[in-house]
């Protein structure tokens, strides 16, 4: 942390770790930087496309149904996603935070919550997606219109399908990286290292996936 | 140098207010909350609006409400702001070449409709044919193949 260092500390002098932060976290940030260009590529791609469109479908007639209430609701299943995935990215930092205090047990409840709060998010992007199958949208094939009533192209279903499901596939694999932190937690690995950077990590990752559906939420949803 | 060498030389651990950290974490969470709320609404606004230009301020809004959040998220929960300013710079600064990346990009979509609005005037006046709404179904499926879908 910046504030625990002189501020004429000379960094490059040699002796020290010149970022103040182990290698393991250096190459997480480097890894999320070239995952967002990568984000960055297909949603800038979806925006050319949708530029170069005459018309475009109308997000809430696409998504407008909610499980169990029927359709009609516009906006309102996406929010219920978009606030399960923030959810789950303030309980991954106050597991982050128990690990600097050492305090296992909230490390671990802290965990479980934000594991729950990711396999809700996938449960509700499952749903979405069988949702949408059934209504005939699926990669190559888009039964809705634009919103001007003219005939739709498939590019709005190829990338819709395309981008959540490669921001699907990184919750689901965030998922599945908290579970291995939820196993060594429990195992004492990180007790008996004596300190729990391991998490910080993993935290850096959980909250690029909630990052990136900032973005995919108002690229898709909203506007 | 061994491993765990290089964790001490890391000013860590020691001096961490949990109690500060907590009370950060909730404000930065009724904050991303709040705008959340806020996108929604705005969001709901702009179904009854269709005024062109009247659209595009608010999606523009839209867009700095979402740069807001990205900011929080990142300086916040993925706790950049408080690391090193060294760290900061070579995270953020590569970040720039998305301004270049979003504006060209876009322009040349735009550019691409435009020219081809103008050169192609078959393929301007297809694209202005509406289609009369098919009688959906509360759960249409694929029984009923959609027109131009692939097998």
């Amino acid at each position: 942390m910046s504030h625990a260092v002189p501020a004429d500390q000379k960094w490059w002098s040699g002796g020290k770790s010149p970022f103040n932060v182990e290698y393991g976290k250096v190459m997480m940030w480097y890894f999320l930087m070239s995952d967002a260009f990568t984000f960055g590529a297909f949603l800038i791609s979806y925006g050319t496309i949708r530029f170069a469109s005459n018309g475009w479908p109308d997000p809430n007639e696409v998504f407008q149904s909610f499980p169990g209430l029927g359709s009609g609701l516009p906006l309102a299943f996406v929010s219920l996603m978009t606030f399960i995935l923030i959810i789950s990215s303030v309980t991954m930092v106050l597991a982050v935070q128990a690990g600097h205090a050492m305090d296992k047990k909230a490390v671990v409840r802290n965990l479980i919550w934000t594991i729950i709060g990711g396999i809700a998010f996938l449960s509700c992007q499952a749903w979405e997606w069988t949702h949408l199958y059934h209504e005939g949208a699926w990669w190559g094939s888009n039964p809705f219109t634009n919103m001007d009533g003219t005939k739709a192209s498939t590019n709005f279903t190829n990338f819709f399908f395309t981008i959540t499901g490669f921001h699907g596939f990184h919750v689901f694999s965030g998922v599945i990286i908290n579970i291995i932190m939820l196993i060594m937690t429990l195992n004492n690995v990180f007790e008996r290292k004596g300190h729990y950077l391991m998490i910080e990590k993993a935290g850096l990752y959980w909250h690029f996936v909630d990052l990136v559906w900032v973005f995919v939420f108002t690229c898709f949803y909203l506007i | 140098m061994s491993f765990t060498d290089n964790y001490q030389e890391v000013s860590h651990h020691h001096d961490f207010d949990r109690e500060a950290a907590r009370k950060e974490v909730i404000r930065v969470t009724v904050i991303l909350t709040v705008i959340t709320i806020v996108e929604l609404i705005l969001g709901f606004v702009m179904m009854g609006v269709h005024n062109e230009f009247m659209r595009h301020v608010i999606k523009g809004a839209i867009c700095v409400f979402m740069l807001a959040k990205a900011f929080y998220i990142v300086a916040y929960f993925m706790h950049l702001k408080h690391e090193v300013r060294n760290l900061i710079m070579t995270i953020v600064v590569p970040l720039g070449l998305f301004i270049w990346f979003i504006i060209a990009f876009l322009t040349d979509g735009n550019s691409y409709r435009n020219l081809k609005n103008k050169y192609d005037p078959y393929h301007y006046e297809q694209s202005q044919i509406k289609v009369e709404k098919p009688a959906k179904s509360d759960h249409g499926s694929h029984d009923a193949k959609k027109e131009g879908a692939i097998e």
